[in-house]
């Protein structure tokens, strides 16, 4: 397809569907699909039909609308009036109410604050188009940055704007994204590939579901950009069997591009061809590890090799090869159609841009939030997430997954940042974000994580298998009442050696729920050590029987 | 990756040395007399960089590397030994005794064994920290040799050397984490094997009793692992 | 005995769909996974005759097959119950009481995590995070979420199920 032709469809569509068009928008999200949302979208589409022709309802699909918990989510347009746990039966009353009055029983308490506080870009068109149309993307200016840049841009153009942008890989690590993209470019060979890491395995992350179930061509131009600008032909989605939704809607997109010469040979009338395959993950964690992740594409185990050398150099059947999360390639498409610099306008200094985090745990308003970097934590928590509920106290929130640390309350005020969150110990992470309260034990916490990255060791390196299994079985010595000081003492060594001689990211990191545990709530492994008591009344004890002879 | 190799020059530990951008750390400490501890590697076979005996520091880098899989870079600065490197490489061979069933004292490789040098190279002469006495299989069924989980280390020699060289790939792991074993076939009995050749390489380059021929009684189990630079000689004069 | 071929272990008509599956792949080693998918949606696991097939077609050592279907989670060789519940047990559930849900299940049928019921009506299952914790607790129902489940809410559900069955 040529840019004009493309311009034309998203000007036909947009003129179907103008803004003043009284619609209601369903979110058909997994988060509200699992609530019945496929169902209240029947009876609001029933329900519009039996209004009549004179009055016209648009009923549609809409990605993610952020408060997950309070699903069925729908938005009544114009107006955006949010419209909270909406059940079949209420489809006539809410077709009614576009005519006049909102139904007040309805509409979400949340509706301003959660919303006012973000910054939308990765997911701005979540509540704007129906993921499984691609027209809808064209008319929200999809596809014309890949257009565009094919006939305007250089690749060497394309990475610059990129790392003009400042973005960083939103997987976890924060590695310069334009920088990653030119080593792979400049690497030598004809064959290259583009991997999206879509194995979001982080327990309490969904943020790359709900990207994937929302907008999934968002994705497929972002790898395109990438396999424009490093020269690569051919691309990989790698993702989540646990996500079927997600997988339904990408393989969806692909077919839609692929008819409209988005993708395939000579897109956009110029040389470059590019094509896109789906990869089912099979119920591996460790799998998000790059090197993992390329063996498991290979048909293998997914088992993590040594690098160097890296995949840019190395890596999918030996070739040079892109790897970036979902989120990342999100960001690709908004950049170019925008420009480095406006991308850069957002965040802080050294973390430029939004970040999307999936907001869980004892907390009001669940969901999926967009913010700027630099943000408090205090803000997200307590502004966009409404605080903690049943008026218990804060304790902790975790980010980065298993991977991640607790960061206790004398840091809510800190700037949500790469580097800020990586010095009280955590991480970034993939954006999972998870808010605990007082009935929270942390030596369980941390018990928790351990048990995951046990059970999720590919075992291949000796640190990770056994070190993992015997810090394991320590935490719950500990949680137990069971443990003496000295095993305490054990445990911080062993988190010394699994952390520093691990092979993989997974073994590197997890000690970090225990280190970062230890560092702010010792108090708690003290208790149970000393005192076989748990401050939260979460862990059992096990009380020792005296031995009489 | 096809740039043709180079002479570079390195330092080993203060030590100024020439290498070639094809050769592993390893390789070229080897070369130089230096020694570094390997339990998973072989020289023969790819290298997986597993046990994490063999890490050593790189300076610049913020994390240790393998010195079997990592390719040495002009201008590298290694340092193979230091305290550090020593307290973990203890802690890696605790960590392979406390996994296993390691009785030095009943076992065929008694004094023949690797994993027991490695415990001898870095002074561990007791564990600090758990054993985990795993239940695990002994399989005799194969007519001349015997496969003992309990004195498997995971390094996989088996499933390279079979793979590899004799081509047969009767060996693989199974499960993951620490329930992780190697397995013949489709985890049958090794006697019913329908790949294995009998050709006991597998056995040959076990670093420890985890395989071991019939009938051997404690200490009796020399293993003989020179075929495979025999192997290798012969490949490279038929080329 | 145990002779590899390639003709399928049964006459079964679904054993077709592996085959496609496969041939999209250009029947290369690397579809290894993709061909376990297929086999485990049409059959419901992996069996022994499966696994010899696959790798017969697919030019893969027994081992390696083994390797890698006991390698990921998704992957069953048991035949599973009639219908499978999977209980999340990502972060924001933990925090939210999964533990609960399955110590109910276990109470309730006496199964724990990868058993199955001695009348094979139920599997249970831990997920590692079904990326719905927007909803946690949840669980999965022969594949259907559910979110802020009890207890006595999912033991009703798996009855409601199970109910409708000869």
């Amino acid at each position: 397809m040529m840019l004009e032709a493309l311009r034309k469809i998203a000007e036909e569509h947009r003129a179907a569907h103008p803004p003043t068009a009284k619609t209601l928008k369903v979110c058909v999200a997994a988060g509200c699909v699992s609530c019945q949302s496929d169902q209240v979208k029947k009876a609001l589409e029933a329900a519009a039909k039996k209004g009549g022709a004179d009055s016209p309802i648009i009923v549609k699909g809409v990605g993610c609308l952020g408060l997950c918990a309070q699903g069925p989510l729908v938005i009544s347009e114009p107006g955006a009036t949010l419209y909270r746990q909406v059940k079949p039966e209420d489809a006539a009353e809410l077709a009614a109410a576009t005519k006049h009055e909102p139904v007040k029983r309805l509409v979400a308490p949340a509706n301003q604050v959660f919303y006012s506080r973000q910054q939308r870009i990765v997911t701005e068109n979540f509540d704007r188009i129906d993921p499984e149309k691609i027209e809808d993307y064209i008319a929200a200016d999809g596809y014309l940055a890949l257009l565009t840049t094919l006939t305007t841009r250089s690749p060497a153009q394309t990475i610059d704007e990129l790392i003009k942008s400042g973005l960083r890989g939103r997987g976890g690590g924060g590695y310069p994204t334009g920088l990653k993209w030119s080593t792979v470019a400049k690497a030598s060979g004809s064959e290259k590939y583009i991997i999206c890491n879509a194995d979001e395995g982080d327990p309490g992350a969904f943020m790359d579901r709900s990207v994937l179930e929302s907008d999934p061509h968002r994705i497929l131009e972002g790898m395109a950009l990438a396999g424009y600008a490093v020269g690569a032909q051919r691309g990989y989605i790698y993702v989540r069997a646990e996500y079927p939704i997600a997988v339904k809607r990408l393989k969806l997109a692909i077919s839609q591009a692929e008819k409209m010469k988005l993708l395939g040979p000579s897109i956009g009338g110029s040389s470059f061809q590019f094509t896109i395959e789906v990869r089912l993950g099979a119920g591996a964690f460790v799998c998000g590890e790059e090197t993992a992740l390329i063996a498991s594409i290979e048909g293998k185990r997914g088992t993590p090799r040594p690098r160097p050398p890296f995949p840019a150099e190395s890596g999918l059947w030996g070739k040079p090869t892109l790897i970036n999360n979902v989120e990342t390639f999100a960001n690709i498409a908004t950049i170019l159609r925008n420009g480095g610099d406006w991308y850069a306008g957002f965040g802080t200094e050294k973390s430029r841009g939004t970040k999307v985090f999936a907001l869980a745990g004892r907390i009001n308003n669940t969901g999926l939030i967009e913010v700027p970097m630099g943000i408090t934590l205090r803000e997200i928590i307590y502004d966009i997430g409404g605080g903690i509920p049943g008026g218990r106290r804060f304790k902790a929130v975790q980010t980065g997954g298993p991977s991640g640390g607790c960061i206790p309350e004398q840091f809510l005020d800190m700037p949500v940042e790469y580097e800020s969150l990586a010095k009280v110990g955590s991480i970034m992470g993939s954006g999972g974000m998870i808010v605990m309260d007082e009935t929270s034990c942390m030596v369980d916490v941390a018990k928790f994580f351990m048990e995951f990255c046990k059970s999720e060791s590919c075992g291949k390196c000796v640190p990770c298998r056994v070190g993992t299994a015997q810090m394991y079985d320590l935490l719950c010595k500990i949680s137990e009442g069971r443990a003496t000081l000295d095993d305490l003492a054990l445990l911080e060594d062993l988190c010394d050696t699994v952390k520093h001689t691990s092979l993989c990211g997974l073994g590197q990191t997890a000690p970090n729920p225990v280190l970062s545990t230890l560092r702010f709530f010792r108090h708690e492994y003290l208790a149970h050590i000393e005192e076989q008591r748990c401050p939260a009344g979460v862990c059992k004890m096990c009380i020792p029987q005296e031995i009489h002879r | 990756m096809s740039t043709p190799s180079r002479v570079i020059t390195l330092t080993l530990d203060d030590r100024e040395v020439g290498a070639h951008t094809d050769q592993t750390i390893l390789e070229v400490a080897r070369e130089n007399g230096i020694v570094i501890p390997t339990l998973c590697h072989l020289e023969g076979l790819l290298p997986i960089g597993a046990c994490r005996i063999c890490l050593v520091e790189v300076v610049g880098s913020n994390k240790l590397l393998p010195a079997c899989a990592t390719k040495v870079t002009d201008g590298m600065r290694v340092i193979t030994q230091s305290e550090r490197l020593t307290r973990y490489r203890r802690r890696v061979v605790e960590f392979l005794f406390a996994s296993g069933n390691h009785i030095c004292a009943v076992c065929v490789s008694n004094h023949h064994c690797e994993l027991q040098d490695m415990a001898v190279y870095t002074g561990m002469s007791h564990l600090t920290e758990p054993y985990r006495y795993p239940k695990l299989r002994v399989d005799a069924s194969h007519e001349r040799f015997v496969q003992d989980d309990n004195r498997c280390i995971l390094c996989q020699r088996c499933v390279r050397v079979c793979a590899e060289i004799e081509g047969a790939h009767t060996w693989d792991v199974m499960g993951r984490g620490i329930e992780a074993r190697v397995i013949t076939d489709l985890n049958q009995p090794w006697g019913e094997s329908d790949t294995c050749t009998s050709c006991s390489k597998c056995v040959q380059v076990c670093p420890t009793g985890a395989l071991s021929i019939k009938g051997m009684a404690a200490a009796e189990m020399k293993k003989r692992k020179h075929f495979l630079a025999q192997y290798w000689t012969l490949k490279e004069e038929e080329s | 005995m145990n002779r590899q071929t390639k003709a399928p272990p049964t006459e079964d008509k679904r054993w077709r769909l592996v085959d496609a599956t496969m041939r999209r792949h250009g029947n290369r080693s690397a579809a290894l996974i993709e061909t376990l998918h297929t086999v485990q949606e049409v059959f419901g696991y992996l069996d022994e005759g499966a696994l010899r097939y696959v790798a017969a077609s697919l030019r893969v050592p027994l081992s390696k097959i083994y390797g890698v279907a006991t390698f990921y989670h998704f992957f069953t060789l048991k035949p599973q119950g009639r219908h499978t519940c999977a209980v999340c047990l990502g972060t924001a559930c933990y925090i939210k009481g999964a533990q609960a849900l399955l110590d109910a299940l276990k109470q309730r049928y006496g199964i724990a995590s990868g058993q199955t019921t001695d009348d094979q009506k139920l599997s249970l299952v831990t997920a590692r995070c079904v990326g719905a914790c927007g909803i946690a607790p949840a669980a999965s129902l022969d594949g259907d979420v559910l979110g802020k489940l009890t207890p006595d809410e999912l033991v009703n559900r798996i009855e409601e199920a199970t109910r409708h069955d000869a």
